[in-house]
């Protein structure tokens, strides 16, 4: 026998046995599923068929006792048992043990599978349904079966079933002619594809034709032939500009041809590498069904979008990480039936994938209805590790902390299971799509769910990006990062940029972006003038984790397709690069790791979401009074905020410099003595934490962040938590005062706020300026 | 006579270095080169060499001779490695040098600093002495060279 054949046969019935268990969990489901049950059946009878036929006789007898069990529920003579589709994936799983070691070893191994096919073999022998019963399944069974083309009639319950086998082995059995691998494979493709419900008769149809119409072909040819095209495209680009630097138009015609082929094969070659996410997801119905049996569980999985197309190294890089999100939400997320109805949720949890394009790149959501991550859990257990210091678990928002599961050596199932919690740990998961230029983010909702949300390019190889320049050397953007650009000349230029303490902000439409500036980051000033006083500033607006920053460049140059080349292990370390490539000039240029360029700049951390705010600021209409409010949180987490326009400065106090003044607490403050105001006492009848846990004035960090007010004529330091943000917001909803000290409670960014009545705050005795607060402070 | 090595040779400073023929891929001019904003010092940039982009490593600074040089003047010797090719520039590429293994011995524990984890020893040849370069050590910097110019 040929090697060739049995390459065939071993891709093949790895593909098929995929389908097997996607198969049979789908069965476990829905077990009154005739097509379904016909489809195994059939798969089961190929891998049987055909490893009879180049002599794998373990693997036959196997796939033989399955295939009768097979028919006999496919017959109505046995309905389904877990223990049944148990043994059923068992059954798939020694072949692929056995079709593995065929693959390294050429035979099937030395395996005893005499348990699994006697367990098979007594299972067909079990409760026979009544005749009665059976008549209806009976009847979809012959139309399914006659529609599938399949050339056995349903027969009668009592009939021999491999009696009635036999014609099909036969046929199986013939010599393959040289189409017949074409036509096996389709199927196996197709149906992975397909909605199981759809019709027999339309695969059947559709089977045919594409057998016909597609070809196998070796990855590594398509690498081969990617890094080609990513070559040509750099020829391209040299070949144009230096065509641009001459007039000849002999020259002009077949290079702007040159330039439409090569965007054309690049699109094609690209397209040939593209796969559905649906490939690596049909793996993961076996994966969470055999933890939620290992678990005691019940999970549904949802798909959405499978048919969204990757190209193939970026689907190889994100199987691993999904599988682990996968497992994690399974096992740790999503309660055990008890646990649930006790929540009042439906005891079947819910396990949803989602896939879909966005702005050039595939976000992929995986969401549970579990319980869960607990922020303070997290902060705690980070802190006991070492990974983050007092002063940070402090300073972290809720949506930090809950991606602190994304650090090294972070765990926080109590008990690791056999299923996770075995060193792959959620960091390398965000390494791991970060490598390949993704980024991954969990939102969490304790006893609601959690969603981990991944953004991932399409493609690596090659990729639209626009040309800046900054103190004398080109960078590269990648496109998918980049929002918008905004020019500032002249009066522009000096006014557009203000400080926000120390800061650089502009004013986009109203509001503020925060700038970044490129030279400075890359501490590349060397004499180039300062954007301050340059005639025209550039930026670039970019978008980095869902928060928008802008990047004030010297110069912008062009936009252009660029070829990604990684960087040496020497400069692996810097991660605001993402790699090179090489312009048309034949330099190299860097490319920009626009998130790694947030992070350094600390423009990633907690601040508002943006995007809701936008997406708030739409609904919003002309109705409302418009206001500059500045945000921050009070000691209980609720967001406060005041009119900006009542503000004196922001300042930060160390606690160190707090001094006694009678009974009260004061600064010294640009030569005067500031009576300082602790906001968490004036409103502290609605405190419901205890003490110890968030101490009022957050001990934890040795600074304090006030707000200076000049109030009668005086300086007064209001002592608040955290400065969240500033914002311009139309205040629509207002609710009456929830307490003494607040004019009134409306929505801000999407969560309620309370603003703040300093007036009668400053005037209330009970918290006059310069009263000791009750929470000792240690001076 | 024992066995000889063929080992090519350049100059840095007044020092006489040689790398093994075989983990040299070849010489090269002068080359533009783009600099690598926060990167540490040793690493000059980046250079095209016919579609792949390689490192170039400034070899004074490395062997802790003094300050870079004129990146303009400097030669390319590219290096094999188990990562991608790096370019060590140097002043003055030499001839490759038939040497004999006799000719060998360690460098003498005063010699110092960084040139003391770089030179596997010396080939004594006729009138001047002939460093052997390791070029594993030379292209993945020691961590405190990693980690200098960061901030």
């Amino acid at each position: 026998m040929s090697d060739d054949l049995v390459v065939e046969f071993l891709v093949e019935s790895n593909e098929n046995l995929d389908l097997l268990d996607r198969e049979l969990v789908q069965l476990e489901k829905k077990p009154g599923n005739r097509d379904t049950l016909a489809s195994i059946f059939r798969t089961i009878h190929t891998i049987k068929g055909t490893c009879g036929f180049l002599g794998f006789t373990k693997l036959e007898a196997v796939a033989h006792v399955g295939e009768n069990l097979l028919s006999r529920l496919r017959d109505g003579q046995l309905s389904l048992t877990p223990q049944i589709t148990t043994a059923l994936l068992q059954m798939v799983d020694a072949i692929r043990q056995m079709l593995r070691s065929i693959e390294s070893g050429g035979n099937e191994g030395q395996r005893n599978d005499a348990t699994l096919i006697q367990t098979l073999t007594s299972l067909q022998s079990g409760d026979v349904r009544s005749p009665v019963k059976s008549a209806q399944p009976l009847q979809q069974s012959e139309t399914s079966a006659e529609a599938g083309g399949n050339g056995h009639g349903p027969g009668s319950t009592d009939g021999d079933l491999s009696e009635r086998n036999t014609p099909e082995i036969a046929k199986c059995v013939e010599p393959p002619r040289p189409e017949c691998p074409a036509e096996t494979r389709p199927e196996s493709k197709e149906e992975a594809g397909q909605d199981q419900a759809e019709s027999s008769q339309a695969q059947q149809a559709g089977r045919s034709s594409v057998g016909e119409a597609s070809i196998r072909v070796d990855v590594v040819l398509l690498d081969k032939l990617m890094n080609l095209v990513g070559e040509l495209v750099l020829a391209r680009n040299q070949i144009l500009q230096f065509t641009n630097t001459i007039e000849d138009g002999a020259l002009l015609a077949p290079s702007q041809r040159l330039n439409l082929i090569t965007t054309e094969l690049q699109e094609g070659v690209m397209k040939t590498r593209m796969q559905p996410i649906g490939n690596i997801w049909s793996k993961f119905p076996r994966t969470v069904r055999d933890v939620a049996a290992a678990c005691g569980k019940q999970i549904r999985i949802e798909m959405e979008g499978k048919e969204t197309e990757l190209d193939k190294t970026i689907i190889e890089a994100i199987k691993d990480p999904l599988t682990h999100i996968v497992r994690n939400s399974a096992d740790h997320g999503i309660e055990t039936p008890d646990k649930r109805m006790a929540a009042g949720k439906p005891p079947e949890g819910r396990l949803l994938l989602r896939a879909y394009h966005e702005g050039g790149q595939v976000n992929i959501e995986i969401s549970d209805d579990g319980s869960g991550l607990d922020s303070e859990k997290i902060r705690k257990k980070a802190l006991e590790k070492g990974l983050i210091t007092l002063e940070q678990a402090a300073q972290l928002g809720e949506r930090e902390a809950v991606n602190l599961i994304f650090l090294p050596g972070f765990s926080t199932a109590e008990k690791v299971t056999n299923v996770s919690g075995r060193g792959v740990g959620m960091d390398v998961v965000k390494t791991n799509i970060e490598k390949i230029g993704g980024t991954v983010d969990v939102h969490s909702r304790e006893g609601v769910g959690t969603t981990v949300k991944m953004k991932i390019p399409l493609t690596l190889a090659i990729i639209p990006a626009l040309i800046v320049t900054s103190g004398g050397d080109r960078y590269a953007i990648p496109q998918i990062s980049l929002l918008e650009l905004v020019r500032l000349e002249g009066e522009d230029a000096r006014k557009g940029i203000e400080q926000l303490q120390g800061a650089p902000v502009h004013r986009l439409r109203g509001r503020l972006l925060p700038l970044v500036y490129l030279n400075r980051e890359l501490r590349v000033e060397n004499g180039s003038p300062d954007a301050t006083h340059a005639a025209a500033v550039n930026i670039v607006v970019l978008h980095a984790d869902d928060r928008q920053f802008g990047l004030v460049v010297d110069e912008i140059n062009d936009t252009e397709e660029i070829v990604v080349k990684p960087l040496g292990k020497q400069l692996k370390g810097i991660r605001t690069f993402a790699g090179s490539t090489i312009m048309g000039d034949g330099r190299v240029a860097l490319i920009l790791d626009v998130l790694g360029l947030a992070q350094s700049s600390n423009v990633v951390s907690e601040a508002r979401t943006r995007a809701l705010k936008e997406k708030e600021a739409e609904l919003t209409t002309d109705r409302g009074e418009k206001q500059t409010l500045l945000l921050f949180s009070a000691a209980d987490d609720g967001h406060m905020a005041v009119p900006l326009d009542r503000v004196g400065r922001l300042e930060e106090f160390p606690v160190s410099s707090l001094e006694r003044a009678g009974d009260s607490l004061v600064v010294q403050y640009r030569g005067e003595i500031l009576p300082l105001v602790f906001l968490s006492d004036a409103l502290e009848e609605r405190r419901k934490r205890p003490r110890h846990l968030r101490p009022a004035n957050e001990s934890a960090s040795d600074r304090l962040q006030g707000i200076v007010y000049v109030h009668e004529g005086k300086r007064v330091g209001l002592i608040i938590e955290k400065i969240l943000d500033i914002v311009d917001e139309m205040i629509q909803v207002k609710s009456p005062p929830s307490r003494f000290g607040v004019l009134y409670s409306s929505v801000v960014q999407g969560r309620v706020t309370e603003l703040l009545d300093i007036r009668a705050i400053l005037n209330n005795p009970s918290t006059k300026p310069g009263r000791q607060p009750r929470a000792t402070v240690e001076a | 006579m024992g066995a000889t090595k063929q080992l090519c040779t350049f100059s840095v400073g007044e020092g006489f270095f040689g790398i093994p023929v075989e983990r040299v891929q070849e010489v090269v001019r002068p080359q533009p080169i783009t600099p690598v904003p926060l990167a540490p010092k040793v690493i000059r940039g980046l250079i095209n060499l016919r579609g792949q982009i390689l490192t170039a490593i400034d070899l004074r600074y490395r062997l802790g001779l003094g300050e870079p040089g004129d990146a303009k003047l400097l030669m390319n010797v590219v290096v094999r490695t188990d990562d991608s090719p790096v370019s060590f520039l140097v002043d003055e590429i030499g001839e490759v040098l038939d040497v004999d293994e006799d000719s060998f011995e360690a460098p003498p524990d005063t010699l110092q600093g960084e040139m003391r984890n770089l030179i596997g020893g010396a080939y004594k040849l006729e009138g001047r002495l002939l460093l052997a370069l390791s070029t594993e050590r030379t292209v993945s910097p020691a961590n405190e060279l990693r980690n200098k110019n960061r901030d």
